[in-house]
């Protein structure tokens, strides 16, 4: 029993001692080595140098170049991993530099960019195999790597910066491998790296992530939300002309349900919108084993932040608009988010894009989203009608203040609810969201026949608007309204875009006077 | 204009008053200080001896210091003007009642008091936290009745005093009697209204510029609006409203009490209900007013522009005074298809039958244009 214990620890002792008695001796010759990596800025990715100098001298491992606390951790990332992979690491003075120095670096992911250097400066690997590769990954002790964040944008930028190969954890193949026109290198431990450097060894090119996955059985269907026909044409002339949308209503009315269901029946991305889709989900880490469903959807709770709406802090972070980035951004309950937040949604909203500056520099985010807004009808939900509603008036005055300020300028579409009624709840679903995609898609297609690829009736320039064709019908009754002076000069153009809006929904050539009087319905007013 | 018609001795008691503000509100306690007219019938050195016993000598000094080439100063800083009990320009009606105002402090045109009758003007009061229902007739009363000639007369309240108010500017002539000075807009909010009447109206006020609200001035308040007009109308209230005080007051001198009538489960309109069933006259619109107050006879021009609409846009207008808010109970009870009702409301809001809240539900409006 006894001999049969300590074999093990015989086998490991024989083991360690023939690794060090097989390394090589140590050289007197100053070494430096380097190695191209990436950091992750916003949701791009910068190059960064890795250059190892090995010294004679007391043994010490320091890092330098701004790193920030993970990158400075890689210390004992690496050592921990070269020794257990077999390699020897060198007890020597060890400088690491990245470059360029005035870059802030974040993250784990230069751990294998700087493991391959250092094992190149003390001669543990032939770096011709890698001359023109880039390496990303973080690594675990026992020398494994592990999946970095932005594998997308960093093979991107490895492209334009002229490499040819990007090695990187296996886990990121797939998603790297959505970049075209480099070779993509999945390792799944540091071993494999002096394989492949060492041309013994070199693993196939990755399948790319599926980009417009087909949709599965249970995800959100519009048929779900049952009764509300209301409802239901806001957001199909919502999601037809990209128009944002105001929902306001009693809680448990369908509010939320309806706003996750718009992803579902806006047209299918194109490959170009999915591809920046996944660069930004790639980005936010949030790309691991395929996309949520094409479109994205956000709900970010009404506590959040200015900066993790838009965006922002140190280092850059993506924010909420960000990541709905051709989807869907939701505001459950309007009036309680917070003012300064809302108010920082409004230049993004215009531009579709965020832009953040920082000292002698500015990020640009994109943001081009859809704004679905909730609300209740005052205070206790109930609504003023509702003869069960304890609101005050000067609540309901100061509630209904806070709808009318809050962002309402940038909201087109206002549908106001009830809650479904029994016979509605318990009926058959609803239309399904395939159906009513169609007619959006054919709606879509109009507009951009009309304005131009990409774009949609939301977004025509006041001259656009007014450029529109209307019948006799939609003239007169528009000119009626406006010389009432019950409408603004914006007022005006946003019920023309409705009306259009609709009438491309119809199908027709030219807004009719139903069209015109549904749009002037359906449209927010300008109230205070 | 300052000088024009107020006594020194009625001008102090208005800074009296002011003066004593904060020591009435302590002894004035109870329901909401109801008990302010009473006390307000006191002489000056009862009311101080009862109000402000300790400070009693210094207050009366203090007041009986104060000159008229001051207090007139004070009038014209704040662009007011004064009439008292002794003066021609005091309104008649006021001198009915035995715990009338010694001065008012006046903001605006003069003119509106001069020649003032009881059968010329109609109150009109009403709960702060009114429904879009007693909102809407608040108007149209004001309207009407400033239309046919009438002055109104208002606290510049929120809810019906309010809109009382607005529906007069539109029609005629309006007065907002305040429990505050004349030049102090309150409620803060309402100080476009204020301004408006200022400029197109008029506003009293027993306290002098620049005197801040107490809990006991709107009492005191009120027996002025009862007092100046030959019928006070309740248009919503709760059952222990602050309305229901004028309306007693108004009853106490002798006046016409009318209410309008509103559904028995409503809370709002439980204090009008209440006084129906005690015998006010029932108000249904500004014709009910004018045949209470002057007799039967004196007609509104009312042609009814609902009749002139098509049905279906008849039909809507029957779903929303049904108690239908939303395109889809529009809908529902109608039996219109969606876009047919869109359409309709459309048309109906552009011709001013029907309001859009900021939660985008419709309610009815009286103000066709």
């Amino acid at each position: 029993m006894g001999s049969h214990k300590l074999a093990p620890f015989a086998v490991l002792k024989n083991l360690f001692l023939r690794v060090t008695r097989e390394s090589k001796p140590p050289s007197v010759a100053v070494v430096l080595a380097t190695a191209r990596t990436f950091t992750l800025d916003g949701i791009s990715a910068r190059p960064v140098r890795v250059e190892v100098d090995v010294h004679r001298g007391l043994p010490n491992f320091a890092i330098v170049g701004l790193p920030d606390a993970a990158v400075r951790e890689a210390r004992e990332r690496v050592r921990a991993a070269l020794v257990n992979c077999g390699f020897e690491f060198p007890l020597r003075r060890i400088v690491v530099n990245l470059a360029p120095a005035n870059l802030r670096k974040v993250g784990p992911g230069m751990d294998l960019a700087i493991a391959a250097a250092l094992l190149s400066a003390s001669e543990q690997l032939p770096w011709e195999g890698l001359a023109e590769a880039a390496l990303v990954g973080e690594l675990a002790l026992d020398g494994s790597t592990r999946a970095v964040q932005g594998a997308l944008a960093m093979a991107e930028a490895a492209r334009e910066e002229g490499a040819k190969e990007l090695v990187l954890p296996a886990e990121n193949g797939a998603e790297a491998a959505l970049a075209e026109g480099i070779d993509v290198l999945p390792v799944e431990a540091l071993g494999q790296l002096l394989a492949l450097a060492e041309g013994e060894w070199r693993p196939s090119r990755p399948q790319p992530l599926p980009l417009l996955p087909s949709v599965a059985g249970g995800a959100p269907d519009l048929a779900d939300l049952r009764g509300q026909p209301h409802l239901r044409h806001a957001l199909e002339v919502a999601a037809a002309g990209g128009h944002s949308l105001m929902v306001v209503g009693p809680p448990g009315a369908g509010k939320s349900l309806a706003a996750s269901r718009l992803p579902s029946i806006l047209p299918p991305l194109a490959p170009a919108e999915a591809l920046e889709v996944a660069r930004i989900a790639s980005a936010c880490g949030r790309l691991g084993s395929g996309l949520p469903g094409g479109r994205p959807f956000r709900a970010p709770h009404h506590t959040i932040s200015a900066a993790g709406l838009v965006g922002g802090g140190q280092p850059i972070r993506a924010g909420e608009v960000t990541l709905a980035h051709r989807g869907v951004l939701f505001l459950d309950e309007l009036c309680e988010f917070r003012r300064d937040a809302l108010e920082a949604l409004r230049s993004p909203l215009e531009s579709g894009e965020v832009s953040i500056a920082r000292v002698g520099d500015q990020r640009r985010l994109p943001c081009r989203f859809m704004l679905v807004a909730a609300a209740n009808p005052c205070p206790c939900g109930r609504g003023e009608a509702d003869p069960d509603c304890t609101c005050s008036p000067y609540e309901v005055q100061r509630y209904q203040g806070k709808l009318s300020g809050a962002l309402a300028d940038r909201i087109d579409v206002l549908a106001a609810v009830r809650q479904p009624s029994a016979a509605e709840i318990g009926g058959a679903p609803g239309e399904t969201s395939a159906a009513v995609r169609e007619r959006v898609c054919a709606a879509r297609e109009r507009q951009e026949h009309r304005l131009g690829a990409g774009r949609c009736n939301a977004e025509m320039t006041p001259a656009e608007a007014r450029s529109c064709p209307l019948s006799e019908g939609g003239v007169s009754l528009l000119a009626d309204l406006y010389s009432r002076q019950r409408l603004s000069g914006r007022a005006h153009d946003r019920a023309l875009r409705l009306a259009q809006t609709l009438a491309d929904l119809a199908g027709l050539g030219e807004i009719g006077e139903e069209q015109m009087a549904q749009a002037l319905q359906m449209r927010r007013r300008d109230h205070g | 204009m300052a000088e024009s018609g107020a006594c020194l001795d009625c001008l102090r008691r208005s800074w009296l008053l002011a003066a004593l503000g904060p020591y009435v509100e302590r002894i004035a306690t109870g329901e909401v200080g109801s008990r302010s007219p009473e006390l307000l019938r006191l002489s000056n050195e009862e009311l101080v001896e009862v109000a402000a016993p300790k400070v009693a000598e210094q207050m009366l000094g203090r007041i009986a210091a104060l000159g008229e080439g001051r207090l007139n100063e004070e009038l014209l800083l704040a662009d007011c003007w004064a009439c008292c009990r002794h003066g021609d320009l005091y309104p008649a009606p006021l001198r009915d009642a035995a715990d009338a105002p010694w001065a008012l402090i006046g903001r605006g045109d003069p003119a509106l008091l001069d020649g003032l009758e009881p059968f010329g003007a109609v109150t009109i009061v009403g709960a702060r936290r009114a429904t879009s229902y007693g909102r809407e007739i608040a108007r149209e009363l004001g309207r009407e009745l400033a239309r046919a000639g009438m002055v109104v007369v208002s606290g510049m309240a929120f809810g019906i005093d309010g809109c009382a108010h607005r529906g007069a500017l539109d029609g005629g002539r309006t007065i907002a009697v305040l429990g505050c000075g004349p030049d102090v807009a309150y409620p803060a909010s309402h100080r476009g209204l204020w301004r408006q009447i200022c400029e197109q109206g008029l506003i009293i006020s027993e306290l002098p510029p620049g005197a801040p609200p107490w809990k006991w001035t709107f009492p005191a308040r009120n027996r002025i609006m009862a007092a100046l007009a030959g019928m006070t109308v309740v248009v919503e209230a709760a059952r222990r409203s602050g309305s229901l005080i004028t309306m007693d007051l108004a009853a106490d001198l002798g006046r016409d009490l009318g209410a309008v009538p509103g559904p028995v489960t409503s809370r709002a309109s439980a204090g009008p209900n209440a006084l129906l069933a005690s015998g006010a006259h029932v108000i249904r619109d500004a014709q009910d007013v004018l045949d209470a107050m002057l007799g039967p006879g004196r007609q509104l021009e009312r042609p009814d522009p609902v009749a002139s609409l098509d049905p279906e846009l008849q039909a809507v207008l029957i779903a929303v005074e049904g108690g239908a808010s939303t395109c889809d109970s529009i809908a529902a009870a109608t039996g219109l298809p969606g876009g047919g009702v869109a359409a309709a409301i459309a048309r109906l809001e552009l011709l001013g039958f029907l309001a859009c809240s900021a939660a985008g539900t419709y309610s009815r409006s009286l103000q066709p244009l």
